[in-house]
């Protein structure tokens, strides 16, 4: 494989274009929180909306708008369809994998058993300068769901 | 020890002769992803030639010391280097040598300017300085085209003093709006403040007639010669501009080194900026007297082999006559403009092609992000740059947050820019776009 292809594997460029969550949800009442994250070397923007449960302890929804890169919009887009039904505590352990693995420079197989369709992240470790396109949705949902759950403590 | 060229003096520039500039930068024969480098990213810093390097080292070989503080022989050679280069600047650029500043980099020269009229605006500097007071009811104006160099110094002073920011609009294409330019242009203007080349539109600004507007209402201009003074013949003199910044990495230089250019009468009585050593006269535990212009702006020690190399950069564009370097980058820009035109979902910024422009493009591609562009040709060895340029007010008026720019100089060929055009043909396909 070519480092492009490493890079912008099919499932990215596919989520790039057919973006899942895209367009902020109404919280209509559950616990929620929106985190808006900005990249300023390169101008990516994310705002980022999580949705509770109506227990409030699990992810009802994930959904965003923002402007980047495909790597971006990409990321945001698997985790707006992986999100959904996960336990905060399952949650939260899938975005430290996620992080782990972008900042291995390459070093990190991936778990497609845990990271499924976010895998597909695993060439982008090794493009130093773009670890952050592809963290700048997790981030925002990492701060937003924290922020969601003190809310409703 | 003079420096020696591979070229006839002020011979037009032809692939051949290009063929031999590049002997001096080593730097561009290297591989990159398994293809050869095509450099085209000088418009964000330049590479610099051998005979630089070689100037700069040979300072430190046989005359470094500290300049304007010793007795001994090499202080006096140190410090003949150090001014000699500064005359070398200043001749190149249409100036007097007492009016050429050193600085880290043009920002840094405009935030000097920009602090000592604050400082002014405080009292200090006397009567003499009074005049170049700002306040309340003061406008300041600069352009929606600036690079944020020639911005947030401007916003700084504004808040400082209560004075006013207001900017000249760009057109559709991210052109200086002259028309506009009338109407801002007023009684209240005291400083104008405008860039000589677009580093994203690529366009040439019409000097004179901004330089026109300010005098007819007293005001003060700053130029932004960061993207002329490497690429174009540059007379400040004539311009009749009272202040201008530069910086040497953009011209063949080293990082590190720029400079403030102010005419005599306005460096006379402005108030320094930094203060400390080599700047004074008389100190007490209670004041100091300053040096004049332009000692008085350059505290501590200063960046003597960074000036000393600064000056055989200039010397190597002599040689090959700024005439030559406009004539074949114009050449560049317009095989950018008119090819990046050709390619389906490609948004040119600036000029159209055939209409005056430097040797760089900068353009927009529908549907795919400039870091993705950039990420797909730097996988073909090809260097551009991607992102606002630190220019966001710009990009923000032309409705888009990044672009992609690819920006030429004296060693890029015709057939470099062949094979960026054709690599960039191949992105929207790529990223799933059917032309
Ligand atoms: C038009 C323009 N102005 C100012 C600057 C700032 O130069 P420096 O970063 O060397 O201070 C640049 C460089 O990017 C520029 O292109």
């Amino acid at each position: 494989m070519s480092g492009l292809e490493q890079l912008y594997q099919q499932i990215i460029l596919e989520h790039s274009k057919q973006r899942s969550g895209e367009g902020l949800l109404d919280p209509q009442g559950q616990a929620a929180a929106t985190n808006h994250q900005y990249n300023p070397t390169c101008g990516d923007e994310i705002n980022l909306r999580v949705i509770l449960s109506s227990d409030q302890k699990s992810i009802e929804s994930i959904s965003w708008e923002g402007d980047g890169c495909s790597i971006s919009m990409a990321a945001a887009s698997v985790l707006s369809d992986m999100a959904p039904g996960m336990s905060l505590t399952d949650f939260q352990a899938l975005i430290d994998d996620f992080r782990e693995m972008l900042r291995s420079r390459g070093q990190i197989q991936p778990d497609e058993e845990v990271l499924g369709d976010a895998a597909a992240f695993a060439g982008v470790s090794k493009f130093v300068a773009r670890v952050k396109c592809a963290m700048l949705s997790w981030v925002a949902a990492e701060e937003a769901s924290k922020e969601a759950a003190q809310a409703s403590a | 020890m003079a420096a020696t060229y591979r070229t006839p003096a002020g011979a037009s520039l032809t692939e051949a002769l290009v063929q031999e500039i590049r002997q001096d930068f080593p730097l561009l024969a290297q591989e990159v992803n398994g293809h050869p480098l095509a450099y085209l990213d000088s418009g964000a810093t330049s590479q610099n030639p051998l005979q630089v390097l070689d100037a700069e080292r040979n300072f430190y070989l046989g005359a470094n010391s500290a300049v304007h503080r010793g007795a001994h022989t090499l202080a006096v050679e140190a410090t003949e280097a150090f001014e000699e280069a500064r005359r070398t600047l200043a001749g190149f650029i249409g100036a007097r040598e007492e009016e050429i500043v050193w600085t880290s980099n043009a920002t840094e020269a405009v935030n000097l300017l920009t602090y000592s009229l604050g400082n002014a605006s405080q009292g200090l500097g006397g009567p003499q300085a009074a005049p170049y007071a700002l306040g309340p009811g003061d406008e300041i104006v600069t352009t929606e085209q600036e690079h944020h160099a020639n911005i947030i110094p401007w916003q700084v002073l504004a808040a400082r003093t209560g004075a006013t920011l207001r900017y000249i609009p760009v057109t559709d294409q991210g052109l200086i709006d002259y028309e506009a330019a009338q109407n801002i242009i007023g009684e209240s203007t005291r400083i104008l403040a405008f860039t000589h080349v677009s580093n994203v539109a690529g366009s040439i600004t019409d000097v004179d007639y901004l330089v026109s507007l300010a005098r007819k209402v007293g005001a003060l201009t700053l130029l932004d010669a960061c993207q002329s003074a490497p690429h174009l013949p540059l007379d400040l003199a004539q311009l009749d501009v009272d202040f201008a910044v530069l910086s040497a990495h953009k011209m063949l230089g080293p990082t590190g080194i720029g400079a403030l250019y102010g005419k005599a009468q306005h460096l006379d009585a402005l108030p320094p900026f930094l203060t400390g050593g080599s700047m004074i006269t008389k100190v007490t535990m209670t004041e100091a007297q300053w040096m004049p212009a332009p000692t008085k702006f350059e505290a501590g020690t200063q960046r003597v082999s960074q000036a000393v190399a600064w000056a055989e950069a200039i010397r190597y564009l002599d040689h090959l006559g700024m005439e030559n370097v406009q004539a074949w980058e114009a050449q560049l820009g317009q095989q950018l403009a008119a090819g990046i035109q050709e390619i389906p979902g490609a948004r040119l910024i600036g000029p159209a092609p055939g209409q005056e422009r430097a040797g760089l493009a900068a353009f927009h591609l529908e549907g795919v992000h400039p870091h993705d562009v950039g990420q797909f040709l730097d996988q073909t060895g090809l260097a551009v740059r991607v992102g606002h340029h630190c220019a966001q007010p710009l990009h923000r008026a032309l409705g888009i947050t990044a672009s992609t720019r690819a920006s030429s100089y004296i060693y890029n060929t015709p057939a470099e820019i062949d094979r960026f055009l054709q690599e960039l043909a191949k992105v929207r396909p790529y990223f799933g776009y059917s032309s």
